[in-house]
């Protein structure tokens, strides 16, 4: 049997041991930046595809309007399936909740309960009842959580365009709540020009490209970049003070140059058109919140031993029933956050909001490397994911790619994502 | 008249660290029921296996000669075509299929593809006379008892011309009355010409049908007796005479008072609901002692054991559980854990370990809060507690990021054993713990045994291994067909003792 292996005599186990380490860290790591490799080799395609336009700010921002609520959703998607569950509600609850926020804030008059702040909380506490109440029989009366959620999807979407009155639409939204995704922040400490141009008599510009920056965007993204390097070495001096090796030096060194590079880069470009966009800032603390809970939180470790082994995780003295229940809810939050982002971006409640988009969420989740089986995946690896699926959406759409044919090419790009892993977890 | 329809020679069969079988002799003639019996472990389901080639030829050393031809089965399609048809322990019947197409699976009655079902239930009906099961070849598996379903097996075998009919613990699950009734048709069957292997435990069976008795002990056979000379006494003694040498650690008991006593503990079935599993056993231990709990595969135990574990196993469970003199809630695996009580499993691989993560984390599963400060993991201190473990459990591996599912057995179950002994618990109980690991691995786990319990804690050892039991433990329960039926102190059990009281019940008296 391949899982068995001899027992290692003792006097070799010191002498393999450093070695191995390297080698270990090396393969990890590949897999886990190959995923970001592949995100970063279909931009610069794209880039090259388009002549350009991918990279510009104004449609990098676009692109993470757009694609925001897929990534949003893939949070709360991961987590359903390391546990070993699927949800395929998410699109039409999304669609739901938009409906529900539109009717509450445009035609239903409810006076201090339309404006979009108590809104959003509403619609939020709702989304989090809809996954308890799917959430329920999966967990506690083991209904398969394939079935249960496509009832909700059937159901939800009945709903989304019951509450739309057939076949219109509900709006227009008021700006306020439009700001969730098409706002930027605002800049709090002004603009700075670049280089300031120098006008000659005929009005033409000679010199300096008149180049203003966001500095507010500049600041925080300083911030973050600093904030990432400073934990990085901060863990690093941690472990070795406790006498563990970490990963090899100067593989630590690229890695976080490289990453503190592509995120300065990115600030700039932001910086340099209207800022950072609100929805980014929202997704990028919940990211960090999702990567904190997984990586960090007895919870998040719940969860994946949940996934890898119901069984024992029960009988490790973990509530597996309540620890489902609570991944349901999670969801259902982040689906209703999903619908909002989706009708504050159109401006208006659709019956066809989300359709579909579970779909591409969960395609997300298993690009980033999770297991159908449950137990394995990671909260960035759902991220770069729901990324690359954007990118591939908006590149192909600047190129001219027949919507048909952009199918085709996410479905075979998800294939080929899920049988690299195969092919490489068998090979490990 | 009779001539050898069967011959097994020097069968030898190795499994990565165990020897299973080392030069296993069996001769069967035509004509009898031959019975096989022998400890759990002793290698008797893998002779079976190596005969109806589950383990394909070239597997195993030896040869293996049917009806005067040296066969090379390399699969049960060639050794059922011979005639040779198992009866596994686990019946293989599909639940929601009836038996008609339960027993024609896979041998329809058809013409290109459409099943012709006329002839399969009338053949079916032909068949079920043959084994006295009134019921309509319709009748859904499903919504017939084990007993009923033993026979729709039985029958499956006649449909295949088999000439050697081997049945694995046929009345393992059966009651009384369907035991009797099963062996009366082996009779009937012999009667007819049919030759039969019955592997059991329950030498009164083994006592009314068998013409000869095999012995295997420890993967060889000890030796083979003929009908004149079968007798539950000669076949225990056969079964279990083995020395006790210096296979356990050297241990100086120090006993202190009852920490941990369960009284009345009854629970049903999980799906059955009338059948009682566990019926009103009482049991007490000790600070620093040992405790084992022998008996038979089925006898209950670790449905007990589980039950106790936060109600993991049964339903309708009552009972009462007392921690040092005082009642206490054990209704949920964390209350459990939470008032010090440790069950260690006896399948590591399904219900133990998540095989997919690493040691680090499989250590501090039962205690996360024992690393971690508001709900937040302190990797540092996961770390430490991981690698401290690996040292006091000895597990091999290259780091504590290795993954479980790439561990030997034996490793497997100190990764297991140190989750629990991380959780810090007053009363341990370990199921099987040395089920399928190798000679060093045990040592070294009977060790930690020794060092917790010389360190307070109050243990409980359930195991099939009776020299085991008799070697580690200060007290032994004999548990059968879910009731303790004996008690003794290790120093005067023995395993004729500990065997009598399982097959006549006879503990208390002996």
């Amino acid at each position: 049997m391949s899982t068995e292996s001899a027992p290692a005599p003792q006097g070799n186990v010191a002498e393999e041991q450093r070695p191995r380490i390297a080698v270990s860290a090396l393969t990890t790591n590949l897999r886990e930046y190959g995923l970001i490799i592949a995100l970063i080799v279909i931009m610069l395609f794209f880039q090259f595809t388009t002549s350009g336009t991918l990279f510009k700010p104004v449609n990098l921002s676009n692109l993470v309007q757009q694609n925001s609520f897929i990534i949003v959703m893939a949070l709360g998607m991961l987590l359903v399936i390391v546990s070993g569950y699927i949800d395929l509600s998410v699109g039409s609850v999304a669609g739901f909740i938009g409906a529900l926020a539109a009717n509450m804030m445009v035609i239903w008059q409810l006076g201090p309960l339309s404006n979009p702040l108590v809104v959003s909380i509403v619609c939020l506490i709702v989304g989090g009842l809809i996954g308890a109440a799917q959430g329920y029989w999966i967990a506690y009366h083991r209904i398969p959580s394939f079935i249960v959620t496509l009832a909700g999807m059937l159901i939800f979407r009945g709903i989304c365009q019951a509450l739309l009155g057939g076949g219109s639409s509900v709006g227009p939204l008021p700006d306020g709540f439009k700001a969730l995704s098409s706002g930027f922040i605002p800049d709090v400490i002004g603009p700075l020009t670049l280089i300031p141009p120098t006008v000659n008599a005929a009005g033409k510009t000679i010199l300096g490209s008149g180049l203003t920056l966001h500095m507010t965007t500049v600041v925080l993204g300083l911030i973050a970049v600093l904030a990432y390097a400073y934990f990085g070495v901060r863990t690093r001096r941690k472990r070795e003070r406790h006498g563990y090796e970490a990963e090899p030096f100067p593989l630590f060194v690229i890695k976080t140059l490289v990453a503190s590079a592509l995120a300065l880069f990115l600030v700039y470009e932001f910086a340099s058109y209207r800022g950072l966009p609100v929805v980014l800032l929202v997704m990028g603390v919940l990211i960090s919140l999702f990567v904190f809970v997984t990586k960090r939180m007895t919870i998040g470790r719940r969860i994946y031993a949940m996934g890898g082994n119901p069984k024992a995780a029960q009988l490790s003295g973990i509530n597996t029933e309540r620890l489902t229940l609570l991944v349901f809810i999670n969801m259902g939050v982040l689906s209703a956050l999903g619908g909002l982002i989706i009708a504050a971006r159109l401006g208006q409640a659709v019956p066809a909001a989300g359709l579909g988009s579970e779909l591409d969420v969960i395609a997300a989740v298993f690009i980033g490397g999770a297991s159908a089986m449950g137990g394995v995946g990671q909260v960035i690896g759902a991220v770069v994911g729901g990324f690359i699926m954007g990118v591939m959406n908006n590149g192909m759409s600047i190129m001219g790619v027949n919507v048909d044919w952009q199918q085709v090419v996410k479905g075979l790009v998800l294939l080929g994502a899920v049988i690299f892993d195969v092919y490489n977890k068998n090979k490990a | 008249m009779t001539s050898t329809i069967l011959e097994m020679r020097d069968i030898t069969k190795t499994f990565p660290g165990v020897k299973a079988l080392s030069n296993v002799n069996l001769s069967v003639e035509e004509g009898e029921i031959h019975a096989v019996v022998g400890e759990n472990g002793a290698g008797k389901s893998t002779l079976m296996k190596v005969l109806s080639g589950v383990y394909p030829a070239g597997t195993y050393d030896g040869q293996i000669i049917f009806q005067g031809q040296e066969c090379q089965f390399k699969g049960i399609h060639d050794s059922e075509h011979k005639g040779i048809v198992i009866i596994h322990q686990e019946l293989a019947l599909v639940p929601m299929l009836s038996i008609a197409e339960n027993i024609f699976l896979g041998n329809e009655h058809a013409s290109y593809g459409v099943i012709d079902w006329d002839a399969n239930e009338a053949r079916t009906s032909a068949l079920l006379k043959k084994v006295g099961l009134r019921e309509d070849p319709k009748t859904l598996i499903t919504n017939i008892g084990v007993g009923k379903q033993q026979l729709v097996e039985i029958a499956k075998a006649l449909s295949k011309e088999v000439k050697l009919l081997i049945l694995d613990e046929p009345t393992a699950s059966l009651s009384e009355k369907d035991s009797q009734a099963l062996l009366d048709l082996l009779l009937e069957f012999k009667r007819q010409g049919m030759t039969s292997i019955l592997i059991s435990h329950k030498l009164n069976e083994v006592n009314r049908v068998a013409d000869k008795v095999t012995v295997i002990r420890d993967g060889r056979t000890i030796e083979t007796l003929a009908k004149q000379d079968i007798s539950e006494d000669r076949i225990i003694t056969s079964m279990v005479g083995r020395s006790l040498d210096d296979r356990y650690p050297p241990r100086e008991p120090d006993i202190g008072d009852v920490v941990f006593e369960v009284k009345n503990w009854s629970v049903y079935h999980p799906i059955h609901a009338e059948r009682q599993v566990i019926k009103g056993i009482n049991i007490n231990v000790r600070k620093g002692e040992v405790v084992g709990i022998a008996g038979l595969m089925g006898a209950g135990r670790t449905e007990f054991a589980m039950s106790l574990f936060g109600r993991s196993y049964g339903r309708r469970i009552t009972g009462e559980v007392l921690l040092k003199g005082k009642p206490v809630d054990v209704s949920s695996v964390s209350k459990a854990v939470q008032h010090g009580i440790a069950y260690v499993t006896e399948d590591r691989k399904t219900y133990g370990l998540n095989l997919i993560d690493h040691i680090k984390h499989n250590i501090t599963l039962a205690n996360l809060g024992g690393v971690s400060r508001h709900s937040v993991i302190d990797d540092m201190r996961e770390l430490a507690v991981a690698n401290d473990y690996r040292k006091k459990t000895n597990i091999r591996a290259s780091s504590v990021y290795q993954m479980t599912g790439n561990l030997s057995g034996g490793n497997q179950q100190k990764v297991v054993l140190s989750k629990w002994l991380f959780a810090d618990p007053e009363v341990l109980i370990l199921d099987e713990p040395t089920r399928g690991i190798d000679v060093g691995a045990k040592y070294e786990i009977y060790t930690i045994i020794a060092r917790l319990a010389a360190e307070g804690k109050a243990i409980v050892v359930i195991s099939s291994e009776m020299p085991e039991l008799l070697g580690i433990t200060d007290r032994i329960y004999v548990m059968n067909e879910g009731r303790i039926v004996g008690e003794m102190p290790a120093a005067d059990a023995s395993q004729e003792k500990i065997m009598r009281a399982i097959v006549r019940g006879e503990g208390k008296a002996a």
